[in-house]
């Protein structure tokens, strides 16, 4: 490895025991888990790539962090990485959720477990906030300059999070005057 | 949960639902929880597969666990098989549904990566990326925020968002690592702190 800023996953094992354990650590998701783990520590991707392949798995059908999982296997070792990495991220959880499907049965009304789960999911929604917040510096060296991606962001923001419209027609709406615009900016 | 259904599902039963979970894999624009009133629709109204409790239990223990939250999915089509009296069934029921759901979906996605990959030079492809940036950025907040705001009663859920507010601004200046402020919060909200 001649660049030592950018290391690459080693195989299709370092890349389905890494999604594993970045699985592993996700509970009420795991795209925090997916930038701190990928971005901040192992270093595969940027900030900025990490922003650009998560716009695609995000509008893409299907669950965003399979699909950003399909694409980061995929650049590196083709059709067999995007299994493994795949592969990684669902087959260990897959298990466990069902063994606690079954344990729930038994305890799932105990008021340990239930305040428990309440504090682990106010958490959770904080680790999303914050990883939002640590991505928007991306946009620093994006096209469409700062005030735009304010704008543009802030508009999202009070649509999806307060006024709580369909995300289609948001992200058909915002989206497209985003790409309309960097079209415009972009040197062809 | 005694209002769960007993049922005898046959060949094109399972096949019905199979199908169906592929239809919906392509709709799941934002994430497979966006077709949830759909499959609450299915399963629950129409088909009768499942109770009420049984649905929403599969999403509360789908959030619970770690993973991707696709997983629920997994969960209803194992708790459709857990109602027909068998285990296996249990299996079956959770494969199908997976599969359904991730089948169409990852082809897609896995085609589009190789595409915009391959083109990601095109004047279009990096407009597309750039200018979607800002508007993924915002969702990811309007998610936490969402989740967050499902805490209705101020008065009685404010040290829920204090949490959530300390978590964020820990997560933003440090770099700690996210297990310790999870076992933090399944503590705090275990001894009935928050």
């Amino acid at each position: 490895m001649e660049d030592s800023d950018h290391p690459q996953p080693q195989s299709l094992t370092d890349l389905f025991v890494s999604f594993t354990l970045l699985a592993l650590q996700g509970f009420g998701g795991v795209l925090a888990v997916v930038q701190h783990e990928l971005v901040e520590r192992k270093r595969w991707l940027t900030r900025e790539e990490f922003v650009e392949e998560w716009a695609v798995a995000q509008i893409m059908p299907g669950p965003n962090v399979v699909n950003l999982s399909l694409t980061i296997g995929a650049r590196h070792f083709g059709l067999r990485g995007a299994l493994a990495a795949m592969a990684g991220l669902l087959a260990v959880p897959l298990l466990l959720v069902l063994t606690l499907a079954v344990a729930y049965a038994h305890y799932g009304s105990h008021p340990y477990i239930v305040g428990a789960l309440r504090g682990m999911g106010a958490v959770a929604a904080g680790l999303i906030i914050a990883t939002g917040i640590k991505l928007a510096s991306a946009l620093k060296s994006n096209p469409l300059g700062i005030p735009a991606c304010i704008a543009l962001s802030a508009a999202c923001f009070v649509a999806i999070a307060l006024l709580r419209w369909p995300l289609a027609y948001v992200v058909l709406g915002l989206g497209g005057a985003g790409c309309v615009l960097a079209y415009r900016r972009l040197k062809p | 949960m005694s209002s769960a259904p007993v049922l005898a599902l046959a060949w094109s039963d399972w096949l019905n639902l199979l199908a169906h979970y592929l239809a919906l894999s392509l709709l799941s624009i934002g994430g497979a929880i966006t077709t949830l009133p759909e499959m609450h629709r299915f399963l629950v109204d129409q088909q009768r597969w499942l109770s009420d409790a049984q649905f929403n239990a599969s999403i509360a223990i789908a959030q619970a666990s770690p993973g991707p939250n696709v997983l629920f999915v997994a969960l209803m089509g194992w708790n459709v098989g857990i109602n027909t009296g068998s285990m296996a069934n249990a299996f079956v029921g959770a494969l199908l549904t997976m599969t359904g759901i991730l089948l169409p979906s990852t082809t897609l996605s896995y085609m589009t990566a190789r595409w915009s990959h391959r083109n990601r030079h095109w004047r279009s492809v990096r407009a597309f990326k750039q200018g979607m940036s800002p508007i993924v950025i915002a969702l990811l907040v309007s998610t936490g925020w969402l989740l967050a705001s499902a805490h209705q009663d101020p008065a009685r859920d404010w040290p829920l968002w204090l949490l959530t507010a300390a978590t964020a601004l820990i997560v933003w200046r440090s770099k700690i690592h996210l297990l310790w402020l999870l076992a933090v919060g399944a503590l705090l909200g275990g001894f009935g702190l928050v």
